[in-house]
Parts: C-alpha cells; sequence; structure tokens
C-alpha cells in the first residue's frame, strides 16, 4: 500500500513536430519543464527530484541525465535519475515518478520525458535491442515486427484493413483538436489511409506512427503539497506494470499478454469491473492502426477478436462510451521517450477536465497506457480521487 | 606464444557488427549567436544570468545553479588566463592538430566561466597555470568552435 496519495499537479509539453531546428536538446526540454513549473506555481528550487527519461542511441549521446538534467531542469544538486526503457520509458518514469511520491521518499518530483528523433535514427538506436547474431539480420527495428502481429492478428482474426484504416481516421482527427499533436489530419478519409504507401505489408504509411520531437514535464505531489499548488489536480488511483520477454517472434504475437496480465490485475486493485463502463476515457500506446484494434481486446474492453467490431460500434469514438486516444494518440504524435508519458499527461488532462477541443464530458477516471520493446505495458489510473472505484 | 595463437583462434569466433549513424545535432540559438560572432567579428560573447550576474563562456539558455534564463548578451576579452592544461601527446583520427599541442581550461577576462580550447604550444615547460593567453582566429572561419583557432602565449 502507498503511504502517500500522489497527485498530477502540473503538465508541460511543447508543441511536437518533426524537426525542431530552432532549438537544441536542452532548450527543447526547458520549455516543457518551464510550462509545467508555471502550470504550478512553483519556484524551481522547490523541486525535490527530477526523473528525466530518453533513449540515448537514438540522438547519439550519453549521460544525457547530467546535461539535460541541469541545462533544461532545475537538478542541480539534486537527485537526477535517468530511465530509458524504450517505448515505455515514458510510462517508466512516470511510475516511478508515483512510487517515488507515493513511498514518502520525495514531496514532489518533476517527471521529464523526451525524444529528438530527426537528430539521428530510432530504428537503428532500437536494432541495438536485438541479439547481434540471431535477430539483427533479419528481424531488427521496430516496423518488421510490428507489421507481423498485425498480419498474424489479421489472419487469427479476420481483422481487415480498413478496420485498422479506421483507427488513423479517428486519431489523426482528433489529433486536430489538439494544440500539441504533431500530425493533424482533420480531413483525412479512409481512402487517404488505404491508398497511402505500403511500408511493410500490412502497414501502410498512415498505419504507422510518425517520428517525433518534443518534450513532455509532469509535476506529481503528495496530499499536503497538492493541497497547496491546486484545487484540481488529477489523482493517482494505482499504476500496474508487465514486462516480457521474447526471442525473435517466438511467442505470441497477436494479443498483447503483458496489456492482459496488468490490466487485469489493475482492474480487480480498483474494483473495475466493466472498463468500458467504469473508465470515461483511455490515453492508449498504438504504435500502429492495427495495434490499437489488437490492444483494446488485451486491455478488456472488448472480447478477442473484437476490436474491429468495438471501433465499428463506435464505443472508442469521441463521442462514444469509452473514447480511445481523444489526444489523438501515438498514430498522431511520437516522441518516443516522451510518448508514453503523454498518455498519462493526457489522462490527467482529462480528469483535470482541461482538454479544451479534446476534453471528453465529466472525466472522472482516465487511463494511461505505455507499450514497448519485448512487449511490456506499463499502465496507470487517474480519477478525482486516489480511491479506488468499488 | 601458445597464448598468444590461443588468442588468434578466439579472435576468429568475434562476430563483427557495423552500424552507421549520419547523427544532425542541432545547434540552437546559443551555439549559433557565439559561433557567428566569433567567425564574422572576431568577438568571444557570452551571456549573464539575471539572478546571480554571473557570465557563462560558453553561453548557455539556462544558468544551472539559478535555473535563470539567460538573454543578456555580453562580450568577454579575447585574453584570458591558464586555470589548468595538458600536453596531448598521441595521435587520434578525431584530433583536431597534429600532436604535440596542448588543451588548456582557459577563464576568459569577464567571464566567470571557464572554457576549453587548444594552446599552441607544446612544451609542457613553457607552460604554467596562471599563465595569459590570447585567442586567434581562423582567418576562413567555417562555423565551427574551431572557428577560434587556438590560444597563443602572450
Ligand atoms: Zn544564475
Amino acid at each position: 500500500m502507498p503511504k502517500h496519495n500522489v497527485a498530477v499537479v502540473g503538465i508541460g509539453q511543447t508543441k511536437f513536430r518533426s524537426k525542431r531546428r530552432d532549438v537544441n536538446i536542452p532548450e527543447m526540454i526547458y520549455e516543457a519543464v518551464k510550462m509545467a513549473l508555471d502550470d504550478a506555481q512553483m519556484e524551481p528550487k522547490d523541486v525535490d527530484a527530477i526523473l528525466i527519461g530518453n533513449m540515448d542511441h537514438f540522438e547519439g549521446i550519453n549521460f544525457s541525465e547530467m546535461w539535460c538534467g541541469i541545462d533544461a531542469a532545475p537538478g542541480y544538486l539534486k537527485p537526477v535519475v535517468k530511465i530509458a526503457t524504450g517505448g515505455t520509458t515514458g510510462s517508466s518514469l512516470g511510475i516511478c515518478g508515483y512510487y517515488n511520491v507515493a513511498s514518502g521518499i520525495y514531496k514532489n518530483i518533476l517527471v521529464v520525458g523526451w525524444e529528438k528523433l530527426n537528430e539521428g535514427g530510432a530504428t537503428t538506436g532500437i536494432i541495438t535491442a536485438f541479439d547481434p547474431v540471431w535477430e539483427r539480420p533479419s528481424l531488427a527495428g521496430a516496423l518488421g515486427p510490428l507489421a507481423l502481429m498485425a498480419n498474424i492478428y489479421a489472419a487469427r482474426y479476420g481483422i481487415t484493413s480498413e478496420q485498422a484504416a479506421k483507427v488513423t481516421v479517428k486519431n489523426r482527427s482528433n489529433a486536430a483538436n489538439n494544440p500539441f499533436a504533431h500530425i493533424q489530419m482533420p480531413d483525412i478519409t479512409l481512402e487517404d489511409v488505404m491508398n497511402s504507401q505500403m511500408i511493410s505489408y500490412p502497414l501502410r504509411l498512415h498505419d504507422c506512427c510518425p517520428q517525433s520531437e518534443g518534450a513532455c514535464a509532469v509535476i506529481y505531489a503528495n496530499e499536503e503539497e497538492t493541497k497547496k499548488i491546486t484545487d484540481n489536480p488529477a489523482w493517482f488511483k494505482g499504476v500496474s506494470t508487465a514486462h516480457y520477454y521474447t526471442f525473435g517472434c517466438d511467442d505470441l504475437m497477436f494479443d498483447l499478454p503483458t496489456a492482459a496480465i496488468a490490466s487485469k490485475k489493475i482492474y480487480k486493485k480498483l474494483g473495475i469491473k466493466d472498463p468500458v463502463k467504469d473508465l470515461d476515457v483511455a490515453e492508449i500506446y498504438e504504435p500502429t492502426s492495427w495495434s490499437e484494434l489488437s490492444w483494446t481486446e488485451s486491455l478488456g474492453f472488448c472480447g478477442k477478436g473484437e476490436g474491429g467490431k468495438l471501433l465499428d460500434e463506435g464505443i472508442t469514438q469521441m463521442t462514444g462510451e469509452l473514447p480511445v486516444n481523444p489526444s489523438g494518440g501515438v498514430l498522431s504524435t511520437n516522441p518516443i521517450g516522451a510518448t508514453a508519458l503523454v498518455r498519462f499527461a493526457e489522462a490527467a488532462i482529462q480528469v483535470m477536465g482541461r482538454g479544451g477541443k479534446r476534453q471528453i464530458p465529466d472525466v472522472e477516471t482516465a487511463m494511461g497506457m505505455g507499450f514497448g520493446g519485448s512487449l511490456w505495458t506499463e499502465l496507470a489510473i487517474l480519477g478525482k480521487d486516489p480511491k479506488p472505484l468499488r | 606464444m601458445e597464448g598468444e595463437k590461443m588468442n588468434e583462434e578466439l579472435e576468429k569466433k568475434v562476430f563483427r557488427g557495423r552500424i552507421k549513424v549520419p547523427y544532425k545535432h542541432t545547434a540552437g540559438a546559443y551555439v549559433e549567436k557565439f559561433i557567428t560572432e566569433i567567425g564574422k567579428n572576431n568577438k568571444i560573447m557570452g551571456v549573464r544570468c539575471p539572478k546571480c550576474s554571473k557570465v557563462f563562456v560558453p553561453p548557455k539558455m539556462i544558468c544551472f545553479k539559478c535555473f535563470e534564463k539567460m538573454e543578456e548578451w555580453v562580450e568577454v576579452g579575447n585574453q584570458g588566463v591558464i586555470k589548468g592544461f595538458t600536453v596531448i601527446s598521441h595521435s587520434t583520427p578525431v584530433l583536431p592538430l597534429k600532436p604535440p599541442f596542448a588543451y588548456g581550461i582557459i577563464t576568459l577576462d569577464g567571464a566567470d566561466t571557464d572554457f576549453v580550447h587548444i594552446i599552441n604550444e607544446s612544451d609542457p615547460k613553457k607552460l604554467k597555470v596562471g599563465m595569459r593567453v590570447e585567442a586567434v582566429f581562423k582567418e576562413k572561419p567555417r562555423k565551427r568552435i574551431l572557428d577560434i583557432e587556438y590560444f597563443k602565449l602572450i
């Protein structure tokens, strides 16, 4: 049991783009950090500790916690820790931030995720995570395995390309309501997606997330600090994480077993019986259009093979019973080390009712999800209060 | 001999990989201003912290102690004092000059931080901490930090 309840009390995001040639790495991160500090009306000196994360190999740098933790965040003479867990970097940051405050170690913490993907190569960086002898020559990178997962998923459950394309249409048009989103396509059609360039069968260009540059900063605080900062925080109700192992593609590649395990665990803890009814909105980490359909099944929003049907019935649309990715999701914005933290931040924004045109009415409970290498899933459920639902 | 032979055999069992990545490191506004000024006007510029008044060379956006954004540009001297030095004696492909040459930590006149650069004196007996040096600029600037070609003893 946590010693302290933990709330999100300040949020900052940069406007995500494919390139930020106007700022270097710390200058870019500072934009989000400053915004979060201003949002919480907090003095830099009052920040207890800093968690910062990205994937260093993507930019060809190292020790970023040293210079970014101090040049871009108020980390001088304070505890600064870097976290790098691939796609889940942002959610690992988000969850570790929670542990640090929930345990009573710190009263507050500044959590920062960032990436500047045009500076190097994400795929090249990802390759270094794969076994040099067995995996690198044939399978390494993100696209290949995600294409295989989509192919197996489609064959297994009869999901169609049209159903996958609908996810992109939903998310990219949602993104038009989010001032921070990278790819905003208010008028995107099913044909646009279906006719886009084939990248790696069955993934077409618009089935894939972009590479983005930007940063996200979130400030957490315990009850006492939160009271001083805001009367509209978003409280953590719980977090859940499940890690996994794959070698080559030797395991189930169509269901996401970690999402099933992590979600069952957190639903049970919080007394969530039917996530579609009990959650008001979900920000999930969908690297491809196909994966959103599959992940909604694994997260228990519908039965196995019903992800396409769930979308067809409009349940995950902005006006549906459980809107998924009102921010535009990962298909619209993907600054890798920040991506999953943006999911948590957007869930918090929805709980605070500060989503502007992307706001879902009357959000009491919101879920954020991180997904990454070796099929990891990390979840956080936030709400108007820190209590379980039942 | 026996050991060497065994090592040779083991070397054959190594799987050799090579990853080539053309990185593009965005300079940012502060680097841009600094490099433009040394190349165009042979001036070394720093920024002053609005809170603690320290002048930073090289210039950066944030004073790490105060966490304040620095926006006031100030010219510092082209001369300064050697705070520490070392002499490079072995050649590697990435060095800016042919060894031997010296690297020094230089505190420029008017700056509160230190600046690392090349000193064109390779005899450690002729170098001393506390000696004064002066920047020599490249005739044809290439928008690099090495547009200050080196510092010479004065
Ligand atoms: Zn200062």
